[in-house]
């Protein structure tokens, strides 16, 4: 319960979802990894809120704002997935890649 | 004053709400067999589920047991759980301090259950039937949401033991009487009952129930039975005033009222035909929660005059 | 003490079923491990005394979920998992990044002095949050609001492959719109 040990599972969380989400192809599963990127963010922000400033709402406020930020990444993820598979027929990353530099 | 019961409340918590629902069920099977003109039957699910319980599973080809297994037992622990926090009487499991929400976030769980129960059979049939169910609970969640909202907004917690205190003079259903009906409307949907149960509809072979059988079977359907009761349950204290009333003591009255809920979601579900999701869809965007969103409109311009 | 076992069980068991996600065949099971990772991590925050953001975590992810759970069918060639099959690429430089990741976060954090604090705790921490909502931090919720209503009109648009052309003909003549399917407003 002490402040370290959240942090290191948020790491962990952290560390589990930018594996997946610089590894998996499909635009889903990328998805995945960064929801699980942003859940370390919940958990990380909570913990801080109880541990070094527990009279101040900033805290959770930054919790609410992970929240919203997961729920506008997937509802935005999802959109343009359906509209490039709609008009390409393309799943993966690795073939939509019109803007690699 | 609302409060919490000793450790063995929660032991005995599952008990009411299966009586609760037993006598749903049965009233249910009474209204059938007297619309069919057959005697009055009221034992049918006790004689269902006696039945249910020395069936032999069935499996089908590779299903995925798990997560098919799964489903049914959250279904059913997440029933329970939900009437965690609606005190009946002055009595309560856990009077948390979000309540309503906790509420919510149980009934939820139905969404999740139902679709791996549909998923869980690698039958074609009872996919249909889970994505019917998700669609109708997206459209449902959101006016729920604002009933549920509204009724914490007046009383300014999301504690439910203080909504009931805030009903000790006026009941809520009669300053936001459109939430109440909403709610009404919204929790037979939440729990896939009848005229809302397109999930499990015959015009695709039983739907989620279509590869259930023994006690999987059993599991679902009484994990359905109770998500019903406990939102009928959480009417009361929301709406009706919990245990207020006359005369008799307060949780004879949170009985009486949670009963007279339930028998009339059971009724409208006998009279009404099943609802498409596809009519309903466009009826919930529409309709319900833009009065919704004015019901709670009124009570918060309400709750700052006073 | 029985605050610290729960701890260390909920944080074990989201790590494990956050890993679960990658490695599982099955598209179902993957978005239902991830479902298990968050209620897990929403356990930890519960810990934190942080009843209504727990809860609501759990509400969310679970409606989050599975709606992604739609998608996920929908997206992938083999979402049941009856047969096994990778679908990842630099999969050594990903694991390689990641790995170093957690090393270097978990050093900084067992080597940084945290501060505590021995500020009051609020009495009711859902109170303190739509207080600060409400008042010093007003901003963030309307920030918040624009853009959640701005999500909801890209997504629409970015996802509906037909426009008010097709639904009202050429010249926007027709009095109904002619859809695929009728809703229940009758219109």
């Amino acid at each position: 319960m002490s402040l370290p040990a959240f942090l290191l599972l948020a790491s962990a969380l952290f560390s589990v979802g930018l594996y997946g989400a610089l590894s998996q192809q499909s635009i889903v599963m990328i998805m995945m990894g960064l929801e699980l990127m942003v859940n370390a963010v919940i958990v990380g922000a909570a913990a801080f809120w109880f541990h070094t400033s527990p009279d101040r709402g900033d805290g959770q406020v930054i919790v609410l704002l992970a929240v919203t930020a997961m729920a506008i990444e997937m509802a935005v993820g999802f959109a343009v997935t359906t509209a490039i598979f709609r008009s390409r027929d393309v799943d993966m990353t690795d073939m939509a890649t019109d803007l690699k530099g | 004053m609302v409060e919490e019961t000793a450790w063995w409340g929660g032991l005995l918590l599952p008990l009411v709400l299966v009586a609760f629902a037993l006598a749903a069920a049965s009233l249910d099977s009474v209204l059938a067999s007297k619309a069919a003109g057959a005697p009055l039957d009221f034992a049918r699910p006790l004689r269902a589920t006696a039945g249910l319980l020395v069936q032999q599973r069935r499996g089908t080809l590779a299903a995925d047991f798990t997560l098919w297994r799964a489903g049914g037992v959250v279904l059913l622990v997440a029933a329970v759980l939900a009437s965690a926090a609606t005190p009946l009487g002055d009595w309560v499991v856990g009077d948390l301090s979000v309540g309503v929400v906790w509420f919510n976030a149980m009934e939820v769980v139905a969404w999740a259950a139902v679709w791996l129960v549909g998923w869980g059979a690698n039958s074609a049939f009872g996919l249909v039937a889970g994505y019917r169910f998700v669609a109708q609970g997206l459209a449902y969640e959101l006016p729920h949401m604002f009933a549920l909202i509204t009724a914490a907004l007046g009383a300014g917690s999301l504690r439910v033991g203080d909504i009931v205190a805030a009903q000790d003079e006026v009941w809520f259903v009669v300053w936001m009487p459109i939430a109440f009906v909403v709610y009404l409307v919204s929790v037979p949907a939440m729990a896939f009952s009848r005229p809302f149960d397109q999930a499990t509809g015959a015009d695709a072979a039983g739907g989620v129930l279509a590869e259930l059988s023994g006690v999987d079977r059993l599991v679902f359907v009484a994990g359905r039975w109770l998500l019903l009761t406990s939102g009928a349950a959480m009417a009361v204290p929301l709406f009706l005033g919990g245990g207020n009333g006359p005369l008799l003591p307060g949780w004879l009255w949170s009985v009486i009222k949670t009963a007279a809920v339930l028998a009339l979601l059971v009724w409208a579900g006998r009279r009404f035909p099943t609802i498409r999701v596809d009519r309903f869809q466009e009826i919930a965007w529409m309709v319900l929660i833009p009065t919704m969103l004015l019901q709670a409109l009124f009570v918060s311009v309400v709750v700052v005059w006073r | 003490m029985w605050r610290d076992v729960l701890f260390w069980v909920c944080a074990v068991l989201a790590v494990a079923t956050g890993v679960a996600v990658f490695r599982v065949d099955s598209m179902a099971r993957a978005t239902f491990a991830l479902l298990a990772s968050f209620i897990f991590a929403a356990g930890t925050v519960l810990l934190l005394d942080l009843p209504y953001l727990g809860v609501l975590v759990i509400l969310m992810m679970i409606m989050e979920m599975v709606v992604m759970a739609v998608f996920m069918i929908m997206y992938m060639m083999n979402p049941a998992g009856l047969m096994p099959m990778t679908m990842v690429h630099n999969q050594k430089g990903s694991l390689a990044i990641a790995v170093g990741t957690f090393v270097l976060l978990a050093s900084g954090v067992l080597l940084t002095p945290w501060p505590t604090s021995s500020a009051p705790r609020p009495e009711d921490p859902t109170m303190q949050l739509g207080e600060a909502l409400m008042g010093s931090k007003m901003l963030v919720m309307i920030v918040l609001g624009l853009a959640l209503f701005a999500t909801m009109v890209c997504t629409v648009v970015l996802a509906t492959h037909r426009g008010r052309y097709d639904r009202y003909g050429d010249r926007l003549e027709r009095e109904r719109p002619r859809d695929p399917i009728r809703g229940g407003l009758g219109r």
